[in-house]
């Protein structure tokens, strides 16, 4: 080994400020500060420039990482953003919601005798830069091709393949049910962990590449998919996420004061409750706020009861924090925080008073059984072990399921059991020719950069459908 | 953003209001509502389609001031724009021919209900509106209504119009005069088609009501507008708004109602004193 990469190794992994978590607990700012342009350049000088880089292989959407990396070490950060644009249109997000973890730096070589290169930060880093440098590239689009595709859901998925078709000549439209772009990332993910400013950046930058976005269109409802067609599009596709919250059925369920995470979170992020009554819409600031659920979304949930003024949030899980789906990163934040865990626990009721207002959740204990289909061990109820909490807040934050919408006016449209629509996994393509679809309404709930990937195979799937397509017309 | 086009009161606090959307107007069918804010900041609000014109591209709504979105609503002008209309959302009016079909509206519901016996009487339907109010001057619609039923019933509770008694009285009434109803539509403040429910279920007389729960995003994403219905639980912005009233779990509906009273109060509080301030 030669001594210029031992050095390199020397260099330990840089930690990124974050604001304090008793002050933070109490404010909607973003709780990491990001890299010094110092520490970028240090944590960047830890990449040793793999030959064959196996992180790259790690990217849903194949980001050129030790590129942009190397960008970053020779201080050249324009640049760095410039070369994840290539492959990422959405790069300040995913430096800051990807589970780095279990892609890219899971397999990063220095993470095989220490720390893995932060990557994540790193990519953060230069996303930022150029925003905040206001110097923002808008790369050449190619000629137009003449051909229209509307995507339906102005997500993560949809907006990552209108960016790469727009760039592709293709004349885009993206369709939005809210009256804001960015799905999840606007409705679901708190302004503490993805400020809405940087969402709105990306999305512009999008606008700047041609791509349209109409908001206020409930496709399946105000036009159909096929009418879509009728219109003239020549493909669409479909990313409308895994919008419908999913309840228990237990007893006192519609009690005033419970709400799914969908709600909680929509009337907070999307409009903006937290900042009531300058904006419009309401929330529960409940004092006792009970959180059923052991993912980020839940997570995300008592954080913002935090936010909002509990006294004590509770996060209620059923398993251990071993089986959370959550990412680690943003349990110890709650942890940090003050949020309260109450695992192997189970709600079987809520309580109400006369006004219907949830007052009390009855729980049982449980404890680890054997695994179950998802290979996690199976919860199973302790008996007599029943207790009961105060609450008078209850965000169930348990998943979510398909919206139905979209494809029950879509017929041909072929869905599985759940009402999941069926698609290829490496094109998108669905039963209807021309229909192509991806996201968490293919996968069921999931990351968004999984569904950043799914949009980028379909983008490369529908490009050469409307060309072949071109082709057979002549 | 939607052009207002035409506005005005139609009583003391109920505003009518014609609003450009051309894609709502070209494909909306009774029974279906808008979600509309009136600002950036403002609360996403469901108000019923009460009528369209497909040739100018607008949609009708009618509302009752009761809260700050609405009052900043009937303070906008004709020439402004809202910030968003979207729609048609939920479920339209299961409509054919029932038979004869009395469509029951009180208040500001009467609004909700014109969309309604508009379509069952184009349906071919019998329709008997049975239309009610507090008093004669909050009373509206009633011309619109007489022009497309022949067997208009209005009823004020203090006697100052019509029947003088409830809505409820005046159905009671119709079914001992012996008429044969194979369907009612029940539209109003949830007391009223909780009663009107009572009186036609001895009956076995199918009845529809049209449920106003609070509502977020409107498309099924968030689940706000939950309501009972048969013991299982119902979306009204995607499964309704219009439900069998006898399975409807009315008291459920009332108590969720209210669950922001408190914070309306102070956003009323709040937007009066800096109105005063200005």
């Amino acid at each position: 080994m030669t001594d210029k990469k031992k050095k390199k190794e020397k260099i330990p992994r840089q930690s990124m400020p974050e604001q304090d978590p008793k002050v933070r607990a109490k404010n909607f700012d973003e709780v990491p500060l990001g890299y010094t342009e110092e520490q970028a350049v240090l944590e960047a000088k830890r990449c040793i420039q793999c030959k064959k880089p196996t992180c790259i292989a790690g990217c849903p959407v194949d980001v050129d990482i030790p590129g942009f990396i190397k960008l970053i070490a020779e201080e050249d950060f324009i640049g760095a953003a410039y070369k994840l644009k290539e492959t990422n249109a959405l790069p300040a997000v995913c430096g800051r919601v990807c589970p780095q973890e279990d892609q890219c730096e899971k397999v990063c070589i220095l993470g095989k005798k220490g720390d893995p290169v932060a990557i994540g930060r790193l990519e953060r880093f230069a996303a930022d830069y150029e925003r905040e440098s206001g110097n923002i590239v808008i790369p050449e689009v190619a000629p137009p091709t003449g051909k229209k595709v509307a995507m339906v859901g102005a997500g993560p998925a949809g907006l990552t393949i209108a960016g790469d078709l727009v760039k592709l000549g293709h004349d885009v439209t993206v369709f939005e049910a809210l009256h804001k772009a960015g799905g999840v990332l606007i409705y679901g993910i708190p302004e503490f962990r993805l400020p809405k400013s940087i969402v709105d950046a990306e999305v512009d930058y999008l606008k700047k590449l041609g791509v349209k976005i109409v908001v206020n269109a409930a496709i399946g409802r105000v036009k159909t998919v096929d009418e879509l067609f009728e219109e003239g599009f020549d493909a669409v596709f479909l990313g409308v996420g895994a919008g419908a919250p999913v309840f228990m059925n237990i007893p006192g369920e519609n009690f005033s004061g419970v709400y799914s995470a969908n709600e909680y979170l929509t009337r907070s992020n999307l409009m903006k409750a937290y900042r009531f009554p300058e904006y419009d819409t309401p929330i529960v600031r409940g004092k006792n706020v009970a959180v059923i659920g052991g993912g980020n979304v839940a997570m995300d949930s008592a954080r913002t009861a935090l936010r909002l003024g509990a006294e004590n949030s509770y996060i209620i899980y059923r398993r251990t924090e071993v089986e959370m789906p959550a990412r680690i990163e943003e349990v110890h934040h709650a942890q940090e925080e003050g949020v309260q865990f109450k695992l192997l626990t189970n709600p079987i009721e809520y309580m109400g008073d006369e006004n219907d207002w949830v007052t009390e959740m009855k729980c049982l204990r449980m404890e680890l059984g054997e695994p179950d289909e998802s290979g996690r061990r199976r919860p199973v109820p302790i008996k007599d072990s029943e207790f009961v909490m105060d609450v008078d807040t209850v965000v169930v934050a348990i998943g979510a399921m398909a919206n139905p919408l979209v494809a029950s006016t879509t017929p041909g449209l072929e869905m599985n059991r759940w009402g999941y629509i069926v698609a290829k996994d490496e094109t998108g393509e669905t039963s209807r020719k021309g229909i192509y679809a991806g996201g968490d309404i293919v996968t069921g709930s999931a990351t968004v950069i999984l569904a950043m990937g799914a949009g980028r195979k379909a983008a490369w799937a529908i490009d050469e459908y409307l060309r072949f397509k071109e082709q057979g017309t002549r | 953003m939607n052009k207002i086009t035409e506005k005005g009161y139609l009583s003391e606090n109920v505003v009518r209001m014609v609003v450009e959307a051309p894609d709502v107007a070209r494909k909306r069918k009774a029974g279906q509502f808008v979600v509309l804010m009136t600002g950036e900041k403002g609360e996403r609000i469901p108000l019923t389609i009460v009528d369209s014109d497909e040739e100018k591209g607008t949609i009708t709504i009618i509302f009752q001031v009761v809260g700050k979105t609405t009052t900043l609503l009937a303070d906008m002008s004709e020439g402004e724009s809202l910030f968003t209309v979207l729609g048609p959302l939920g479920q339209p009016t299961e409509m054919k021919n029932f038979g004869t079909a009395v469509c029951v509206g009180g208040g500001v519901g009467i609004g909700v209900a014109y969309p309604v016996i508009k379509a069952l009487a184009e349906a071919g339907n019998k329709v008997i509106p049975i239309i009610g109010a507090r008093t004669k001057d909050i009373l509206i619609l009633e011309n619109e209504i007489r022009s497309i039923s022949n067997e208009l019933i209005v009823a004020t509770d203090d006697g100052s119009y019509g029947v003088h008694g409830f809505v409820t009285n005046v159905l009671q009434n119709l079914i001992d005069s012996g008429e044969q109803i194979d369907i009612v539509f029940a539209i109003g403040p949830v007391p009223m088609m909780k009663f009107l429910c009572e009186v036609t279920k001895p009956y076995g007389i199918k009845t529809i009501v049209s449920l106003n729960p609070i509502m977020v995003d409107a498309t099924g994403m968030c689940g706000a507008c939950r309501v009972s219905v048969g013991g299982e639980t119902k979306f009204a912005c995607v499964d309704g708004p219009e439900f069998d009233g006898h399975k409807v779990d009315f008291g459920l509906l009332m108590s969720r109602l209210k669950t922001y009273n408190d914070q309306e109060k102070t956003a009323m509080e709040d937007y009066r004193c800096k109105c005063n301030d200005g």
